[in-house]
C-alpha cells in the first residue's frame, strides 16, 4: 500500500493549567492518503483545531510520532518545518488570516515569496490561482474591501498557489453565510475531484457531509473514522436537511 | 525576498502610522541635526581661525629678547650671520622695532599716535606683503639710515587720498619720511586694521625708541617642518651669545595654531559626543517602538509564519523596518542639519559648509542605530511560536 501522507501514532497534546490537565488530544491515531478529502468533526473544545495545527506543522505534540509523507516531524529544524510549511501545506483559516497592508495579489504571492522564486512567477502563479477562485479582477484590492466569501476565496487562492500536497481548512466557512458556505465547500470539492488532498475541520454536520471520510473527535479521542454517510449524526442530518427542502 | 520588496514592506508600513514613525525618527533626526550642525560651526570657528594665523604667516617665527640689565645682547649681525650659517632653514630674518609714535602728515593740522614698525629690507617677503605703488624698503634705506617709509592704505586715504600718497612727507616724532611705497590694501582701508601700518628702516627706529638694543626679530622658515629645528637653531645661538635661553622666546605661529587646532578638535569632539548622546536615546526610542510593533504584529508574523517564512525572513523584515526608519530619521535629520548649519553660519559671520564626511558619517551611524537597536526586537518576532502567534488576540 502507498506511504500515508499524514500519519498520527498515539498523538497527545497536553495543556497543564495549574493543577489541572487539559487532554486536548487524549492518544490519537490516523492517517491520510493522497487524494483524500477528511472532514475532522466534534464540538467546540473537542480538540479539532489542536489536531490541526499538529498536522500543519504549527504545534508540536506532547507525546507520539507524527509521520509526514513518511518523515518524523519531530526531527526537523524550524527552517525545514518552514520550508514543509512553505510547499507541502496550504492553511485555510476560519478568520481568512489575510494581512490587511497587503493587497489581494500580494497576499496570494507571500508563501511563492517565501520560497524564493522570481518576482514574475510569483506573480503569474498566484494569478493563477485567483483565477481558479474567480478573483483575478480584484487582484488590487485590498482584503478590507472584499466580502467575506470573497476574503475566503483569496485566502483559498493563497493556499493553492503554492500547489501543497495537502489543503488544511479548519472551519472555512464558519464565519460565512449559508449559500457562501456551500460555494466555498462546492469548490474545495471540486478542488479534491482534481486530485488535492483536503482535511476539513468543522463542528457543522452538513458541511462535514460534503467530505468523503469523517474523523469524529470527542474530548480528544477518536469515536468515529470512516465514511460521511456511516456517521450517524450526519446521515441524519442530512435526512432532516433533504426533508426541509423537500418540503419547500 | 529582494531588497526592494523588503524596503517596499517597511516603507508601507512606515506609512501607515505616519506620527508615530515621525515621533520615532525625531530622535535620530535631532541627533543627526546637531552633530551636524555642530561639526560644520566648528568647522567653520576652526576654518576662520586658521585663516587668521595663515595671514599672520605659517612660517614666522618671533624671537624675543628680554635682556634684563644684560651687558650683550642679540645685535642683528648675529642674526644675519645665523641666516647664513643656515640658509637652508632661514629665508630671511628681519629685525623688528615696534614703537609708537606721533604721526602728522602736512595736510592736517592735528598729530596723530600710532605704531610704526622698524625693519630691515626682506620684512615684505616675510610678512608676503605686496606693495602696490613704489617700492618696498631697499638695502640702502637701512644701512644709510634714510628718512623714508612705506604706509598702509589707511594712512594713504585719511591723510591724501587714493593714489597721492607717494612722494608725499609724513613726519614721525617731528622728523619728515618720504613716503616710497604704498601697500595693497587689505582690510578695506578700516581704522586699527592690517591697513594701518607704517615701516621705516630699523635703524632709524632703533635710533628712536629709547632703548637702542634689538630684541625683537622675525623669521621666515623656508619649510613649516623645520619650525622646531628653526627654533632650536636660534635657542642654540643665544645660549652661545648670552650664556643661556632662558631670556630668548621664540614664538612659531604654525605651533600657536597646531595649539589651537587641538582644542577645537578636542572641543568639537566632545560636542559630537554630547550630541551623539541624543542619537544613543534616538535609537532606544526605535527599539522600543520596534518592541511594541513587534507585540502588535503578533498576528502578522504567525501568518507569515504559516506560510513559511523562516525565521532570517521575519529578522531581515523587522530589522530592514528599524533601519529605513532610522536611515529616513537620518535623511530628514541631514536636512535639518544642513539648512540650520546655513542660517547659523549667516547669523554667526562664518563661512559654515556642512561637511560631506559628516553627512556620510551621520548617515550611516543613523542606518545602523536602527539596525542594531532593531536587532533584539527582530529576534523576538523570528522567535516567535507560530501557533502562539497565530493565536494572539
Ligand atoms: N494554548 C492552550 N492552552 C491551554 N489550553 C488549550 C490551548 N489550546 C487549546 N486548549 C484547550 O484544548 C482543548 C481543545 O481545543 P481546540 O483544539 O481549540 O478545540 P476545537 O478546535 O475543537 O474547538 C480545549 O479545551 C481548549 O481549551
Ligand atoms: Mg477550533
Amino acid at each position: 500500500m502507498e506511504q500515508p501522507l499524514v500519519e498520527f501514532s498515539d498523538i497527545y497534546k497536553i495543556y497543564t493549567m495549574g493543577d489541572t490537565e487539559i487532554r486536548a488530544l487524549d492518544g490519537v491515531s490516523f492517517s491520510v492518503h493522497k487524494g483524500e478529502f477528511l472532514a475532522i468533526i466534534g464540538q467546540s473544545g473537542s480538540g479539532k483545531s489542536t489536531c490541526m495545527n499538529i498536522i500543519g506543522c504549527l504545534d508540536v505534540p506532547t507525546s507520539g510520532t507524527y509521520l509526514l509523507n513518511g518523515t518524523d516531524v519531530s526531527t526537523l529544524s524550524d527552517n525545514q518545518l518552514a520550508e514543509i510549511r512553505n510547499e507541502m501545506l496550504g492553511f485555510i483559516f476560519q478568520q481568512y488570516n489575510l494581512l490587511p497592508k497587503l493587497n489581494v495579489l500580494d497576499n496570494v504571492k507571500l508563501p511563492l515569496m517565501y520560497r524564493g522564486l522570481k518576482d514574475s512567477e510569483q506573480t503569474a502563479r498566484a494569478m493563477e490561482a485567483l483565477d481558479r477562485v474567480g478573483l483575478r479582477d480584484k487582484c488590487r484590492h485590498k482584503p478590507s474591501q472584499l466580502s467575506g466569501g470573497q476574503q475566503q476565496r483569496v485566502s483559498i487562492a493563497r493556499a493553492l498557489a503554492g500547489s501543497p500536497s495537502v489543503i488544511l481548512a479548519d472551519e472555512p466557512t464558519g464565519a460565512l453565510d449559508s449559500k457562501t458556505s456551500r460555494e466555498v465547500m462546492d469548490f474545495l470539492a471540486e478542488l479534491n475531484q482534481n486530485g488535492n488532498t483536503i482535511i476539513l475541520i468543522t463542528h457543522d454536520n452538513s458541511i462535514a457531509a460534503t467530505a468523503k471520510r469523517v474523523i469524529r473527535v470527542h474530548d480528544g479521542k477518536i469515536i468515529y473514522d470512516g465514511p460521511a454517510d456511516g456517521d450517524d449524526i450526519i446521515r441524519s442530518t442530512v435526512l432532516s436537511q433533504k426533508e426541509k427542502e423537500a418540503a419547500i | 525576498m529582494n531588497i526592494g520588496k523588503t524596503l517596499k514592506l517597511a516603507i508601507s508600513s512606515i506609512l501607515s502610522n505616519k506620527m508615530r514613525s515621525f515621533l520615532t525618527m525625531l530622535g535620530i533626526i535631532i541627533g543627526v541635526a546637531a552633530v551636524i550642525i555642530l561639526v560644520s560651526i566648528m568647522d567653520g570657528v576652526t576654518g576662520q581661525v586658521t585663516d587668521t594665523f595663515e595671514s599672520i604667516g605659517m612660517n614666522n617665527l618671533s624671537v624675543m629678547v628680554t635682556s634684563r640689565g644684560s651687558t650683550r645682547a642679540i645685535e642683528p649681525e648675529d642674526m644675519y650671520a645665523l641666516l647664513d650659517e643656515h640658509s637652508d632653514t632661514f629665508s630671511y630674518i628681519s629685525p623688528n622695532v615696534t614703537l609708537n609714535a606721533v604721526i602728522k602728515a602736512p595736510t592736517e593740522t592735528d598729530s596723530d599716535t600710532g605704531s610704526v614698525t622698524g625693519v630691515d629690507e626682506t620684512y615684505d617677503e616675510i610678512k608676503r606683503l605686496t606693495v602696490e605703488q613704489g617700492r618696498f624698503l631697499q638695502y640702502v634705506d637701512v644701512s644709510k639710515m634714510l628718512k623714508v617709509c612705506v604706509i598702509g592704505t589707511y594712512y594713504e586715504q585719511e591723510y591724501y587720498g587714493r593714489g597721492k600718497a607717494l612722494g608725499e612727507t609724513i613726519r614721525i616724532n617731528g622728523q619728515p619720511y618720504t613716503i616710497v611705497g604704498v601697500f595693497e590694501e587689505q582690510a578695506d582701508s578700516a581704522e586699527n586694521s592690517s591697513d594701518q601700518c607704517l615701516y621705516i628702516p630699523y635703524t632709524n627706529a632703533s635710533k628712536m625708541s629709547w632703548n637702542t638694543t634689538i630684541s625683537s626679530y622675525t623669521a621666515y622658515v623656508t619649510n613649516t617642518d623645520d619650525i622646531d629645528k628653526a627654533t632650536s637653531i636660534i635657542k642654540q645661538k643665544a645660549t652661545e651669545l648670552l650664556g643661556s635661553s632662558d631670556n630668548v622666546t621664540v614664538i612659531a605661529t604654525k605651533e600657536i595654531l597646531d595649539e589651537v587646532s587641538s582644542i577645537t578638535d578636542t572641543l568639537k569632539m566632545a560636542l559630537v559626543c554630547i550630541a551623539g548622546i541624543s542619537l544613543l536615546v534616538g535609537g532606544i526610542g526605535i527599539m522600543n517602538i520596534m518592541l511594541v510593533s513587534v507585540t502588535e504584529r503578533t498576528r502578522e508574523i504567525g501568518i507569515r509564519k504559516s506560510l513559511g517564512a523562516k525565521k532570517k525572513h521575519i529578522m531581515s523584515q523587522f530589522v530592514f523596518e528599524a533601519g529605513t526608519v532610522s536611515g529616513l530619521g537620518g535623511i530628514l535629520g541631514i536636512v535639518a542639519g544642513i539648512i540650520f548649519s546655513t542660517v547659523a553660519g549667516k547669523l554667526l559671520g562664518l563661512s559654515v559648509v556642512a561637511s560631506p564626511g559628516a553627512i556620510v558619517v551621520a548617515f550611516s551611524v543613523s542606518v545602523a542605530i536602527g539596525v542594531i537597536f532593531g536587532f533584539l526586537p527582530a529576534k523576538n518576532a523570528a522567535n516567535l511560536n507560530p501557533i502562539d502567534a497565530l493565536r494572539f488576540e
